[in-house]
C-alpha cells in the first residue's frame, strides 16, 4: 500500500458552474485531478451529468483567499447603518412614477 | 475548562442553536470535527463499495433499459462519493488517507454491502430498500449543521429519487411476471428487509454518538425514528407489490398510528459489522485491488501534467526572449 511520503497526489480544484446563459457561475464543489483539462472533464462527470450547466470555471483550490471568519465585523458590520445606499430611504409622494 | 475555551463553545451552541449553518473555517470544537470526518468518509466509504454488489449485475441486466438505468445509477454512487470525500476534505481531511483507512480496515462502511447480490430481484430490492433508507437517512442530513457536508445532501438526495424508482420498478416488472418471477421478488425482499431495517444503526438505547450528535445537529432525528419511518413508508409499498415482509410481528398499530416491527437480529448486526458478512472479505479485497491497479493511471496523469506544464513554461521563455 503506498503511503503518504511516496506519493504525489493529484491537487484539489474548486469548480464553478454556469447553469445556464445568463446566469453567473457559482462554486458547486470541489475534486482532485492532476490538471486543469482533467479538472474540466472530471467536473462535466461530476457535476453536470443533468443538464446542470453550459460552462465549467477550474480553479486550483490553493489559489483562493477567503476572507477570515474574524474578520465578519470589520469587513460587514459597516454596512449596516448605511440605510441610504436603499431606495426606500428616499421619501417620494405616491403621485411621482415610474421613479 | 479555560474561560476562553469555554466562552467559543458556547458561542458555537449558540449558533448551532439558532441554525446557522457551520462552514470550513468557522471555530468548532475538535470533536465536532472529527466526528464529521468520521461519518462523512464512513458514508463516502458506503457509496463507493456499495457500487460493488450493483456493478455485479450490470452486464446482466435483461434488456438495455435496464443496463442504462443501473449504470447511470452506480455511476451517481461514485458521484456521491467523490462530493462525501470532498466535504470531508473541507474538515482538514485528505482524500488519500481515508481511502488507506478503508483499505487497512480501520474505517467503516454501511453493512448493507456485504450482503450477496444472488438475482436480477435484488437489483430492484437495493435500489427500492437499500436507496430507500439511505434516502431517509440523507434526506435528514441536508438539514445538518455543518454546511458543506448540507449542501453535499442535497445534491445526492436529487439524484436519489431516480435510484429508488428504478428499483422498485423492477420488482413491478416481475411481481406482474410468471410466478417464478414473484418468487424472485418475494425471496429477494426475503434477504434484504432485515439487512435495511440494520442499516439505521443500533437502537437508540446502544446508540453511543446519538445524543451528541443530536445536540450538535449533525443528526436530527434519532436512528429508531428514521427506522420507524422507513418502516411506516415501506410496507404499503411491499403490499402494492403483492410480496410480503418477512416479518410475523408486523402490524399496524391502529393506536400509535404506526407499525409495530419485530425484534432486529443484533447479533447478527454486529457480527456484520464485525467484518463477518457474507461479502465483507470479497467487498474489501475488489477495493484495494481496483485501487492498486489504479495506481499507474494516477502516477502517468501526474506525470503527463508534470510535462505538459514545463513545456508550457517554455515555451513562454522563448516568447519572452
Ligand atoms: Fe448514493
Ligand atoms: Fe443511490
Amino acid at each position: 500500500m503506498t503511503t503518504k511520503s511516496n506519493k504525489k497526489n493529484w491537487p484539489l480544484w474548486e469548480i464553478f458552474i454556469r447553469s445556464k446563459n445568463g446566469l453567473s457561475h457559482k462554486h458547486v464543489g470541489s475534486l482532485h485531478a492532476a490538471d486543469a483539462e482533467m479538472a474540466i472533464e472530471n467536473a462535466r462527470d461530476v457535476y453536470t451529468r443533468r443538464n446542470e450547466g453550459v460552462s465549467i470555471w477550474v480553479v486550483e483550490s490553493k489559489y483562493i483567499t477567503a476572507s477570515s471568519p474574524n474578520q465578519k465585523e470589520s469587513l460587514f458590520d459597516p454596512a449596516d447603518d448605511k440605510v441610504y445606499r436603499h431606495p426606500t430611504f428616499y421619501n417620494l409622494p405616491d403621485e411621482v412614477k415610474h421613479i | 475548562m479555560d474561560p476562553k475555551q469555554k466562552a467559543l463553545l458556547e458561542h458555537f451552541q449558540a449558533r448551532i442553536d439558532a441554525e446557522e449553518k457551520i462552514e470550513p473555517k468557522d471555530w468548532m470544537p475538535d470533536e465536532y470535527r472529527k466526528t464529521l470526518i468520521r461519518q462523512i468518509s464512513q458514508h463516502a466509504h458506503s457509496e463507493i463499495v456499495g457500487m460493488l454488489p450493483e456493478g455485479n449485475w450490470i452486464g446482466r441486466a435483461p434488456s438495455l433499459r435496464r443496463k442504462v438505468a443501473l449504470l447511470a445509477k452506480v455511476q451517481d454512487e461514485a458521484g456521491h462519493g467523490l462530493y462525501l470525500y470532498g466535504a470531508a476534505e473541507t474538515l482538514g481531511a485528505d482524500r488519500e488517507d481515508l481511502i488507506d483507512e478503508l483499505h487497512q480496515g480501520k474505517a467503516k462502511y454501511s453493512s448493507i454491502f456485504n450482503y450477496p447480490t444472488l438475482s436480477w430481484a435484488d437489483i430492484g430490492a437495493i435500489g427500492w430498500l437499500v436507496d430507500g433508507a439511505a434516502i431517509m437517512n440523507q434526506v435528514m442530513l441536508t438539514r445538518t449543521s455543518y454546511g458543506p457536508y448540507a449542501r453535499a445532501m442535497v445534491r445526492i438526495c436529487k439524484e436519489e429519487s431516480f435510484h429508488q424508482r428504478q428499483g422498485y420498478e423492477i420488482l413491478l416488472a416481475l411481481c406482474r411476471g410468471t410466478e417464478a418471477q414473484k418468487n424472485m421478488a418475494q425471496d429477494a425482499l426475503n434477504r434484504w428487509w432485515w439487512p435495511s431495517l440494520m442499516m439505521f444503526g443500533p437502537s437508540d438505547k446502544d446508540s453511543s454518538h446519538t445524543e451528541q450528535s443530536m445536540k450538535w445537529k449533525i443528526k436530527r432525528k434519532t436512528n429508531d425514528e428514521l427506522r420507524q419511518q422507513f418502516v411506516d413508508v415501506t410496507v404499503p409499498q411491499a403490499d402494492f407489490l403483492g410480496i410480503t415482509v418477512p416479518d410475523p410481528g408486523l402490524k399496524w398499530n391502529e393506536e400509535t398510528g404506526h407499525y409495530d416491527f419485530g425484534e432486529i437480529n443484533w447479533d447478527e448486526f454486529w457480527q456484520v459489522v464485525k467484518g463477518n458478512g457474507p461479502c465483507n472479505e470479497q467487498r474489501m479485497k475488489a477495493r484495494i485491488k481496483a485501487h492498486e491497479e489504479g495506481a499507474w493511471v494516477r502516477e502517468a496523469a501526474m506525470a503527463y501534467a508534470e510535462k505538459r506544464r514545463k513545456r508550457k513554461e517554455r515555451e513562454e521563455a522563448v516568447r519572452v526572449a
